[in-house]
């Protein structure tokens, strides 16, 4: 591991001021992403900025019937929290869904918007990757890529790259029209969930669009009056990436689907909101051939790699098979 | 690059003078010899290492140790009460719950840790209703919960009951 210098920040103004006066600097949560990949070479800041202290650990009501989450709010804490198991099932059920309970207590909600790709050519130093040394090719193309992305990749050219997203939490706050609040050396500014995370394009190295220096202190959530599930498909049942993974909230009115989110994880290189999917929703009869054409809406973009063609129908028959269970009884 | 901190475990108070790039395992371990965490694969992915942080389960290879000099530590070490084992000890031991050992003190801090997390209510992945004022350790949940321990001898079958017969001591199993 490179040698590091430790600040701790008691606020976010500091620990901006402190991170945007260094070239090399990474802000510091509960570190489980950030350490290992200090570990593994790949993530070699100079300064280390602790911002645990930083922003807020509390969840706090909105006027709205929503809620404001602190970004230091361990996503164990957000997953029990009542509000959020009340008003937002999606959210605690994708929390719940991610890493170990050992993991949950440790890791930030900002942190955890933030963590990295789990490609194993990303995490391996010896390989090519674009992600983590620009121009130097992407190892999983014609690789090991069999949980790789299946949407929005670039397929070709010196940004080439199929990795996807690893978050469960980032699935649900994509579908539930989250707001970022992010401080930086500019100023306050609210960036729109669907804006924060970026498609691998021409700079796959760049998962987000935050600039240099800016911090995330609050997540938003507005009011969502709608039932709402998440539904994750792994390997194994627990302690696993996603293959492919689904937050949905659907409102029925007369049997007619009134308003639909859908977000798809595993997927992309980022959180996939199914718009065209939604679309599709928007004023049908709410059943099952609604929602499988729906889903076809959806994955007709698809661009699967050689081994991981299977998440096409994966995600297909997750998709219809969520939005049957959360209709059940309105159709 | 130096950093002097001071460690509180197992009710010990311990100053050092580490590099900043020490986790608190190995500053646990290497520096205080204190050795019921385990290093297994030092990437959070196997649970050896889990110890308490202010009473929280962590695992202990992911925390640096400068963040952490003004939490409180508790290692299995640190659980037992003098020459007194604690009740999640005691169990391990009546229900055979081990081969290696290796795993055995980040199986107990996770334990202690799915105790507490079942007192207060906290569901799990495998919670049918989420809004349940009470969680009821059943061998699913315990299997979930302790999804981020693993034993490399699969002593699995035995650790699910020795959870099970602390948690329906404590009363959150039914």
């Amino acid at each position: 591991m490179r040698e590091f210098r430790y600040e701790r920040a008691t606020d976010a103004a500091s620990a901006v001021a402190l991170l945007a006066a260094e070239s090399d600097g990474a802000f510091l949560g509960g570190g489980t992403n950030l350490v290992d990949l200090m570990k593994l070479g790949v993530a070699t800041p100079g300064v280390l900025v602790d911002v645990r202290r930083s922003t807020s650990t509390e969840v706090i009501d909105l006027p709205d019937g929503g809620l404001r989450i602190g970004a230091a709010v361990p996503n164990a804490d957000l997953a029990a929290d009542r509000r959020v198991r009340e008003r937002f099932p999606v959210l605690s059920q994708a929390l719940l869904a991610g890493a170990s309970g050992q993991l949950r207590n440790r890791a930030t909600t900002g942190g955890n918007l933030l963590q990295r790709t789990r490609c194993g050519y990303f995490t391996d130093v010896t390989r090519p990757c674009n992600k983590r040394a620009p121009g130097s090719g992407c190892g999983a193309l014609e690789g090991v890529h069999r949980n790789h992305a299946i949407l929005g990749q670039t397929l070709e050219g010196p940004g080439t790259c199929v990795a996807t997203h690893p978050s469960d939490m980032a699935v649900a706050l994509t579908a539930l029209d989250a707001v970022i609040r992010v401080l930086g050396p500019d100023g306050e500014r609210a960036v729109p969930m669907a804006d924060l995370h970026r498609l691998p394009g021409e700079d796959p190295s760049r998962d987000t669009t935050l600039r240099h220096g800016e911090l995330i202190t609050a997540i938003d959530l507005p009011a969502l009056g709608m039932p709402s599930r998440y539904r994750k498909v792994r390997d194994r049942a627990s302690f696993a990436f996603a293959l492919v993974s689904i937050a949905a909230a659907v409102r029925v009115t007369d049997g007619v689907v009134a308003d639909a989110r859908l977000a798809l994880g595993g997927v992309a290189h980022k959180p996939w909101r199914a718009s065209a999917a939604e679309e599709a929703l928007r004023g049908r009869p709410a059943t099952e051939e609604s929602f499988a054409a729906a889903a076809d809406a959806e994955l007709a973009a698809a661009t699967p790699l050689r081994d991981n063609g299977f998440k096409v129908p994966l995600a297909r028959n997750l998709v219809v098979r969520t939005l049957l269970q959360l209709t059940e009884g309105t159709r | 690059m130096d950093t002097e901190i001071t460690l509180r475990v197992d009710g010990g108070t311990h100053p050092l003078t580490v590099d900043t790039r020490t986790t608190l395992l190995d500053a646990l371990r290497e520096r205080l010899r204190i050795t019921s965490p385990k290093k297994g694969c030092d990437h959070g992915q196997c649970g050896a290492c889990t110890v308490l942080l202010d009473g929280r389960r962590v695992n202990s290879c992911l925390v640096l140790a400068v963040t952490v000099d003004d939490a409180e530590v508790t290692t299995s070490d640190g659980l037992a009460e003098g020459d007194r084992e604690h009740p999640l000890h005691r169990a391990f031991l009546d229900n055979d719950a081990f081969q290696c050992g290796y795993c055995t003190p980040g199986q107990v801090c996770s334990a202690a840790g799915v105790l507490a997390e079942a007192r207060a209510g906290w569901p799990s992945t495998v919670t049918d209703d989420l809004t349940a004022a009470d969680v009821d350790l059943t061998d699913d949940e315990i299997r979930d919960r302790m999804s981020g321990n693993l034993c490399r001898c699969a002593a699995y079958a035995h650790i699910v009951p020795a959870v099970a017969a602390v948690a329906e001591a404590e009363g959150v199993r039914r």
